[in-house]
């Protein structure tokens, strides 16, 4: 009886079935809380035509960086893409189309997304480029534009530490986006530094319940630092 | 004489109180946790889900998973929380903030705002300053008051695209502090030494000069 273990066997069986033309919803805030092998598989895999809804596009030959050196992203949904000079080239020579959304509402789109949640008012963006095209409805007198929810094929996640019935806990603010995009994909396989029996992580301190997660595996880390300031 | 980055910062941080949650943008804003008044406690939020920000680490204690919404590395105080992105920005969005600071290129007499892109050069994002500005309600903008060449930041009408309409009541330039009241800029405090003719000769929008404008004192 397999129950409730969640584990896979390699990152290769991690990604089985992660196919061209999916979505792709990824966790991390810059380097910070990157599925970072996960997304080496992917550019392993060659899986081409992605849409890639992330906070930002990693660096340069670093995190989803590596997805754009392979021109396997079609589309890139996030808030912030000023970090990477090959996303500006591919941007201006037309094979990658962007849909910058604000931070707020990246997170909440994939929080309904997940939720069951169609769509929602909020007051961010209005009167901005970003309210084009969208409805906008009154609410207690001050305007609001409406908000469609993502959801997406697969999720990638990394966790901090998870037991092996998917019950995963985050560290720090490594946690950003990724229980997000956990809660929002059909297949959500989350990488974590270390893999527990259940019962050894406190039910009162699970950041993503073990229903939102598929499948689980524990790897190696560089976490790189994208910006290392010390006080003087 | 205009104030420098640090009298900014110096300036804005009198607008902290005792028990504020506090969300600083880069550069200027960042400044403004260096000049907390003596005997207030100010709790420092950071979009990317963490309550309680502390000062940049040491050597040893530089911590990859601890990062401030400019991806540097951070501490955080006895006391701090992290939490999810829609947490954080449910925080924001709710207005649970009691300040921002935040800096922009232009703010008109409508209380719009444009900070987040130039057409032409390459667009970068917006990261979380659209939810900012329609999130919190009280905030506060630093920015120089005029470009390199003289042109004026305070305008009748944004001419950039807007990071949010009509969210913004008060701003801090290196010339003068100024509230944003009946579509027009109310003149309610001056740089040291810097007239009042110097700053309306660099103020496009519409500026209202009540009759006592006192001088900023450092």
């Amino acid at each position: 009886m397999r129950g409730f273990d969640k584990r896979v066997g390699s990152y290769a069986e991690a990604l089985d079935g992660l196919s061209d033309g999916m979505t792709v919803l990824a966790g991390g805030f810059g380097l910070c809380g990157i599925p970072e092998n996960l997304i080496a598989e992917i550019r392993r895999r060659g899986t081409r035509d992605l849409t890639v809804v992330s906070n930002n596009c990693g660096i340069d030959g670093v995190g989803l960086g590596l997805l754009l050196e392979g021109r396997q992203i079609r589309k890139m949904i996030a808030s912030y893409v000023g970090e990477n000079a090959l996303f500006e080239r591919q941007l201006l020579g037309g094979e990658l189309e962007v849909e910058l959304t604000p931070q707020g509402t990246l997170a909440e789109k994939l929080r309904a997304g997940g939720a069951g949640i169609p769509a929602f008012y909020t007051a961010t963006g209005h009167g901005t480029p970003v309210a084009e095209g969208k409805e906008v409805r009154e609410f207690h007198g001050r305007p609001y534009i409406l908000e469609a929810a993502i959801t997406g094929d697969f999720a990638v996640v990394k966790g901090w530490r998870a037991d092996r019935f998917g019950n995963v806990v985050y560290r720090r603010t490594a946690r950003n986006f990724n229980p997000l995009a956990a809660a929002a994909a059909r297949v959500t396989v989350v990488e974590v530094e270390e893999i527990v029996e259940p019962g050894e992580l406190d039910p009162d301190a699970i950041h993503t319940p073990g229903i939102y997660v598929d499948r689980l595996i524990q790897g190696r880390f560089e976490k790189r630092i994208e910006r290392l300031t010390l006080r003087a | 004489m205009a104030l420098s980055r640090e009298q900014m910062a110096r300036r804005v941080a009198r607008e902290l109180r005792d028990g504020y949650y506090v969300n600083l943008g880069i550069g200027i804003p960042t400044l403004v946790a260096n000049h907390v008044p003596e005997g207030i406690d100010v709790m420092l939020q950071s979009e990317n889900g963490l309550l309680g920000m502390g000062p940049f680490p040491t050597e040893d204690e530089a911590d990859a998973d601890l990062i401030n919404a400019g991806k540097q590395t951070v501490t955080s105080r006895r006391g701090a929380a992290t939490f999810d992105s829609a947490d954080s920005f449910a925080m924001i969005r709710g207005g649970h903030i009691d300040l921002t600071v935040l800096g922009a290129f232009e703010v008109d007499v409508e209380g719009n705002i444009a900070s987040w892109t130039i057409p032409g050069k390459m667009v970068k994002g917006m990261g979380g300053a659209m939810d900012l500005v329609a999130g919190a309600g009280n905030i506060v903008v630093t920015m120089t008051h005029a470009s390199k060449d003289g042109e004026s930041k305070l305008l009748p009408r944004c001419t950039l695209p807007l990071t949010g309409a009509r969210c913004i009541r008060r701003v801090l330039t290196d010339l003068a502090y100024l509230e944003i009241e009946g579509g027009a800029f109310v003149l309610r405090e001056r740089a040291p030494g810097v007239t009042v003719e110097e700053i309306a000769a660099r103020t496009a929008g519409k500026l209202i000069v009540p009759a006592d404008v006192p001088e900023m004192r450092f």
